[in-house]
């Protein structure tokens, strides 16, 4: 029970640290990127290319951590800088089919790079054995990727919160045009915006890249993964989708124990109910809804 | 006058798609007939998307709920295919009708990943339910009448049952609910004003457009003789969302040229590469920076297009 909960924590913590970027991304942008899975495989793949580069050290899987973070800022700024930024004041629709242009195109991009096999990462040194936790004993790792979390979570409240440039970010939810008249240059806030969202996709893919198998395909599931926490935390929400990320860890592993195979469709009627219950999520607001 | 030209044009075309199996070989058959069903997928979704702004990011649910509703009810029920055909419809019209009326209280972006998170709920059901649906393996060993059971007749099974899809979707979007669609699309306040039930028109939309779905779902069902989860994944809802991007969502004709598009693309590029994704995810980018109005705006041109602009969606 004790294990059971703390992988349910484990699973959650990562999908936050990959849906807050999500989350971020929409509160401002108001896009829904589809290409997100494809930035956490991506993150994922670039890990294991630094690591089985590097051998398994230490500083070759964090190292490849930062490698993989900055190859999705970098691949970032450049989608938002000479594609996205042409599409703000479009439709929904073109925003939505770019993305998911960007999703097939990374798809094929992954499979040409590094082939259609599955590939694994091992554990890093120190973290592949367990700790006593009292209670019982627990996978290093997936602590770690508990505490890796709230960690996330404060810093990045933290920065939203008490910084100047968390308040241009906030201001820049609240009214693009206002922000714009006082002087921000709220293009670049823009491109912070979406690199910084994009590089916590790459963050969570290569932290999840030693318990999973990295391959094609993991993107398209990884994803709606996302949406769930997003939308039954509320789009836009920081502590929304920290919440909704720990509900869905919680489904998922509790939903196998108690209904077997059909766990899955047991998350989806929860999410479903959410949102009866509350249509814009447990902590989004109505006004979210605004074009 | 257009709308006039227009029927012209698509009987013209309907005739010509007619001449396929005469002219060509089983292989362009199969390709047109699998052409003509995502058409008519395409043509529903657009019913919310282009007529009444709604961005349903879902429709592959009804799509999938039709063709798993033919396929069983022929199959495992042996029902005939025509009561099975109308059955499915039905179905996927109450399941629409029933996912609509929650989602239809949200807007925008909202009501996309309501109607996407409905759509992965019939997917995570068409895994899991094995015994009904087949599971991950599908359903398959669908049995079909022997009047449609060879390719060429199954292609003017096809074909009707598309040129009725169209010609109903044609008079639901040109008649006054179709105004009240676009009224709403264009400005969902004074629509209101005006006094109409948005949310009822919208749910309405959603309701013709998920069954026109199943309709084209339970084709897909034949076709194949028997249904596959994947056809309820997202990107499924995804694959015809770029079908209507491509062939145009101002033009009510639009989707039919880009469900055409797309399969005569695919099967093009397959020919050279195995990496196909990637370039229609190259040519999707073109379009959606360049020519956002689809095929249906290049050919229409310039001087149509800003016609188009005051008139609404309403040529071909």
């Amino acid at each position: 029970m004790f294990i059971q909960l703390m992988n349910s924590l484990a699973l959650g913590m990562n999908l936050f640290i990959i849906a807050v970027g999500l989350t971020l991304i929409f509160g401002v942008l108001r896009v829904i990127n589809f290409a997100h899975g494809s930035f956490f495989m991506i993150g994922a793949y670039v890990l294991y290319s630094v690591v089985k580069r590097t051998g398994d050290t230490a500083l070759g899987f964090w190292g490849g951590i930062v490698v993989a973070m900055l190859v999705l800022g970098f691949i970032a700024w450049l989608v938002e800088r000479f594609l996205l930024r042409r599409l703000y004041d479009k439709e929904h629709l073109l925003q939505l089919v770019f993305t998911f242009a960007l999703v097939l195109i990374v798809g094929d991009l992954v499979k040409i790079i590094w082939g259609p096999l599955q590939h694994s990462i091992s554990y890093p040194p120190g973290f592949g054995g367990a700790t006593d936790l009292g209670i019982s004993r627990y996978p290093t790792y997936m602590l770690f990727l508990i505490l890796s979390g709230p960690v996330i979570a404060v810093s990045l409240w933290l920065i939203l919160e008490k910084t100047r440039w968390g308040r241009i970010i906030r201001a820049a939810r609240l009214d693009r045009q206002m922000l714009s008249a006082l002087g921000v240059n709220v293009k670049a806030v823009y491109s912070a915006v979406f690199v910084a969202g994009a590089m916590l996709a790459g963050l969570g893919g290569a932290l999840a890249a030693p318990r999973l198998a990295v391959e094609p395909g993991m993107d398209a599931l990884i994803i709606i993964d996302c949406f769930i926490v997003v939308i039954v935390g509320g789009l836009g929400s920081l502590w929304g989708s920290f919440f909704g990320a720990i509900i869905l860890g919680v489904a998922t592993i509790f939903g196998t124990l108690i209904f077997g195979e059909w766990e899955i469709v047991i998350v989806y009627i929860l999410m479903v109910a959410v949102l009866l219950w509350r249509p814009w999520g447990l902590l989004g607001r109505i006004e979210e809804d605004r074009h | 006058m257009r709308p006039r030209g227009g029927v012209q044009w698509t009987l013209f075309g309907l005739f010509l798609v007619a001449l396929v199996p005469v002219v060509g070989e089983r292989y362009y058959v199969d390709l047109t007939t699998q052409i003509l069903i995502y058409a008519l997928f395409a043509l529903s979704l657009n019913i919310l998307v282009g007529y009444c702004g709604n961005l349903s990011f879902g429709h592959a649910a009804f799509f999938a709920i039709g063709g798993y509703a033919c396929v069983i009810l022929t199959t495992t029920y042996e029902v005939t295919l025509i009561i099975s055909l109308g059955l499915s419809v039905l179905i996927s019209a109450v399941a629409a009708a029933a996912i609509g009326y929650v989602c239809v209280r949200l807007a925008a972006m909202h009501f996309a990943m309501l109607t996407l998170a409905f759509s992965m709920l019939v997917w995570s059901i068409a895994i899991k339910w094995t015994p009904v649906t087949g599971g991950d393996d599908g359903f398959v060993g669908a049995t079909l009448p022997d009047l449609i059971s060879n390719p060429v007749s199954f292609f003017y099974f096809a074909l009707l049952i598309f040129s009725t899809g169209l010609i109903l979707l044609r008079v639901i979007c040109t008649s006054t609910f179709g105004r009240a669609m676009i009224a709403i699309r264009e400005n969902e306040t004074r629509a209101t004003f005006m006094g109409m039930d948005v949310r009822k028109i919208r749910l309405q939309a959603f309701t013709i457009a998920g069954a026109f779905a199943g309709l084209a779902g339970a084709l897909l069902g034949l076709y194949n003789r028997g249904m596959y989860p994947e056809s309820a994944f997202w990107t499924e809802s995804g694959q015809v969302l770029i079908m209507v991007l491509l062939g145009g969502m101002h033009s009510f004709i639009g989707p039919v040229l880009g469900a055409a598009a797309l399969y005569i693309l695919e099967t093009m590029i397959n020919q050279y590469t195995e990496y196909w994704q990637i370039v229609l995810g190259v040519i999707l980018l073109g379009v959606v920076l360049i020519a956002p109005d689809g095929l249906a705006g290049l050919l229409s041109g310039f001087r149509k297009r800003k016609d188009d602009s005051v008139t609404g969606v309403d040529s071909e």
